[in-house]
């Protein structure tokens, strides 16, 4: 295809594994084995000429038969389970390691960023790192100079830039280097969980930046765990499962598509792990399941922006708890603890759990602004007093991670905080004659968003 | 645009089979970067140290004191005519040279593994600037080379002019094993705890501290396999004027030295496409 500017075609990458640490050998290690070789019996596979001899047991395929296009201008999310093949992939992807089999085409410039900051030394200078680092990351030397100034202003490093980096912050360490990388301007872009360092205001520094590239045209794939930030720069989302392409499509559904295979892996643990609790907590609590519905009382994990949302949890107790407290708290995909709601806290007391008990909690509509939302749910103890607030003698039992709840609607980002929640009344007063607003609804935001972004788009910093 | 990655054509990637291409269209495309190593290895290398770059010309000094001392006075080795000092000074000054090179391009993959697994670049850029990151070195220790010539009073013949090859010869005699010995290294960890005894030992198959005058012909001519001893001869013919011309002993070590470059940088690029992954 002519329209493509990448073409994955049954890509493969096996890995030896097995009792050996892989592919690390010593001489003496090699020179009997080969002295050893004709003496064993079994598997005297002769092995072709450039490709070492592996048996099925000691080889590990990473990567089998991946195919798919990205067009110019995509900006694609790989996402999957650690170890599903991502950074393999983007290994591939920038030359670092050959396939094993199979055959990638890439019809552009690269760059890839697996790491922020590689190549730093830390005897040498801020302005030294930069232009060893931008060489490193593939950019002239007069590319560098010229970007020079942005790069440190950018970096916000300036009056420590003849340092030696050795004397930085952790914090100015990553920011000089993300803003040698930011500056990069390659046709195709590669970045692998670069999100994940630095802090909250870093972050949204890096998607801002992102989302700027996006608009020049970059094609741009981009491997993260965060959700959130996946959503909102990605249009199309690349799932991974053991090696393969589990689902390739509108970054929304193979989103939801992942959440359920993290539900099924879930599901297929909870067993082991009930066992794994019933050892730890000597009530043998356990808390089962948690699920979520609808306003009708249909089980789903996806509600629009200001639905109501119940959940049940259902618990298993051997041993009576009394004055249990249960806590079913939400945590924003960056790690951002939303809000928790709880029995105690509301007020409601139940004298004990013993056997099989559920417990459904009506929530209130949340509001929260779009994105992936961690349910957490926790079983607490209150050590035989009855002082609500005293934490000091509440002893939690269980706590477990049930999926993510999301939340969907037009893309925000952290900026808007967690969630929108309209005023009760606006009042406005111009020269002595006032006007009474009380006409907001839950769709109100919505029309604000479309009329912000209609307009024509100025770039994002 | 940015970036010197400018393909004409679509990069295809491939499994690649048995021997590659050396490819050095592409390691051109590079050589900003091979010059921003050497230039941080030649930063970095003095740095914290109280006596800084003069290491560059107490490591050659000393041990022609050490030489002068044991060989010159004691053993009386005969110089060709030339002050013992001079004479050793004058071949450890490429010797140093040759010697930091190997260790250090030896070392270069392992020591820059962090690079390998996260960016692309030729891997032979890693070799090729440590090689020459140590150029600086040899031109401090030249300077007391040319200080301690005025000293004995001896003045450079005309065949001065061959300096350049004789480098080029210790160059690439350097990278030709050093390409050999990091790509080994990367699967090998023993390259490291045999480097030292390797480097001590050519020293002295190396007539450093004596002359190859000793042999006759032909097996002075034979000597040439080790292409150190073309460098280490040369040195003191351009340089000091000794009477025996190196040059047969010079093709031969040349002879060798490109066939310990060139298989080196094939074996070099047949191994390339394992280092990201067990180095």
């Amino acid at each position: 295809m002519a329209d493509s500017i990448v073409r994955v075609e049954a890509l493969g990458k096996r890995y030896r594994i097995g009792g050996k640490q892989a592919g690390y050998r010593t001489l003496r290690d090699t020179i009997m084995n080969t002295l050893t070789a004709p003496f064993r019996s079994g598997a005297h596979r002769i092995p072709k000429k450039g490709e070492p001899a592996m048996t099925s047991d000691e080889a590990f395929w990473a990567l089998k038969n991946v195919t798919f296009d990205i067009a110019p201008g995509e900006v694609v999310g790989i996402i999957g389970r650690n170890g599903a093949g991502k950074s393999t992939l983007l290994k591939i992807l920038s030359e670092i390691t050959e396939p094993t089999e199979g055959r990638v085409e890439i019809g552009g410039r690269v760059a890839s960023l697996l790491e922020v900051g590689t190549g730093f030394h830390p005897e040498l200078t801020g302005r030294e790192n930069v232009y060893l680092n931008g060489a490193i990351l593939g950019m002239k030397r007069v590319e560098i100079e010229e970007k020079f100034d942005e790069i440190v202003a950018f970096s916000e490093v300036e009056r420590f830039i003849d340092t030696p980096i050795k004397h930085y912050s952790s914090g100015m360490h990553v920011r000089l280097a993300f803003a040698v990388a930011a500056h990069l301007e390659p046709e195709i872009l590669i970045v692998d969980e670069v999100l994940a360092v630095g802090d909250l205001a870093f972050q949204s520094k890096c998607l801002k930046r992102m989302q700027s590239l996006k608009g020049k045209g970059m094609t741009i794939l981009l491997v993260s765990h965060n959700m959130a930030a996946i959503q909102s720069c990605c249009s199309r989302a690349v799932l991974l499962e053991n090696g393969g392409v589990c689902a390739d499509g509108k970054v929304l559904e193979v989103i939801q598509r992942y959440q359920h295979t993290l539900e099924r892996h879930e599901a297929s643990t909870s067993e082991h792990r009930a066992s794994e609790n019933g050892m730890r907590n000597s009530f043998g609590a356990e808390i089962v399941k948690c699920h979520m519905f609808g306003d009708s009382g249909d089980n789903r994990r996806q509600f629009e922006f200001g639905e109501a949302v119940r959940v049940r949890i259902d618990l298993r107790v051997e041993q009576r708890i009394p004055n249990p407290m249960i806590n079913v708290g939400l945590k924003r995909a960056d790690g951002v603890i939303v809000c928790n709601f709880n029995n105690w806290y509301d007020g409601f007391k139940v004298d004990f759990l013993e056997g099989s008990c559920t417990l459904e909690g009506w929530l209130p509509e949340l509001r929260l602004l779009p994105g992936f939302y961690e349910v957490h749910v926790l079983l607490w103890h209150w050590g035989g007093g009855h002082i609500p607030g005293d934490m000091a003698r509440a002893m939690p039992i269980v706590a477990r991670r049930f999926g993510e709840l999301h939340i969907s609607g037009p893309a925000f980002n952290h900026h808007d905080g967690v969630f929108q929640v309209p005023a009760k009344k606006w009042l406005f007063t111009r020269n002595g004659s006032g006007v009474e607003y009380t006409g907001m609804t839950s769709q109100s935001i919505w029309r604000a968003f479309d009329e912000i972004v209609s307009e024509p788009a100025n770039a994002a910093d | 645009m940015p970036s010197h990655i400018a393909p004409s054509r679509p990069i295809v990637l491939e499994p690649s089979r048995g021997w590659v291409s050396i490819n050095l269209r592409k390691l051109w495309q590079y050589h900003e970067l091979l010059y921003f190593l050497s230039w941080r290895d030649v930063k970095v290398r003095y740095k914290q140290t109280a006596l800084g770059a003069a290491w560059a010309i107490m490591q050659p000094v000393l041990t022609m004191v050490l030489f002068s001392i044991f060989f010159g006075k004691l053993a009386k080795m005969p110089s060709d005519g030339v002050p013992y000092p001079l004479f050793a000074y004058t071949a450890l000054v490429p010797w140093t040279l040759f010697a930091n090179a190997l260790t250090q391009s030896s070392n270069s993959l392992v020591q820059n593994a962090n690079l390998l697994k996260k960016v692309y670049f030729p891997r032979l850029v890693m070799p090729i600037s440590s090689v020459i990151s140590g150029s600086v070195d040899f031109l401090c220790a030249f300077v007391a080379l040319a200080a301690m010539m005025l000293y004995y009073g001896a003045l450079p013949s005309a065949n001065i002019v061959w300096l350049p090859f004789l480098l080029i010869l210790a160059f690439g005699t350097a990278l030709g094993v050093g390409l050999w010995l990091s790509a080994v290294n990367v699967q090998f960890r023993d390259v490291r705890h045999a480097m030292p005894f390797l480097t001590q030992l050519w020293l002295f198959a190396t007539p450093i501290a004596y002359p190859s005058s000793l042999l006759s012909e032909p097996w002075r001519t034979f000597y040439g396999v080790n292409p150190m001893v073309g460098v280490v001869e040369g040195f003191r013919w351009a340089l000091l004027g000794t009477k025996t011309v190196p040059g047969p002993i010079l093709i031969v070590s040349t002879a060798v030295m490109l066939l310990i470059l060139v298989s080196g940088a094939f074996y070099f690029r047949r191994m390339e496409r394992t280092f990201a992954d067990t180095v």
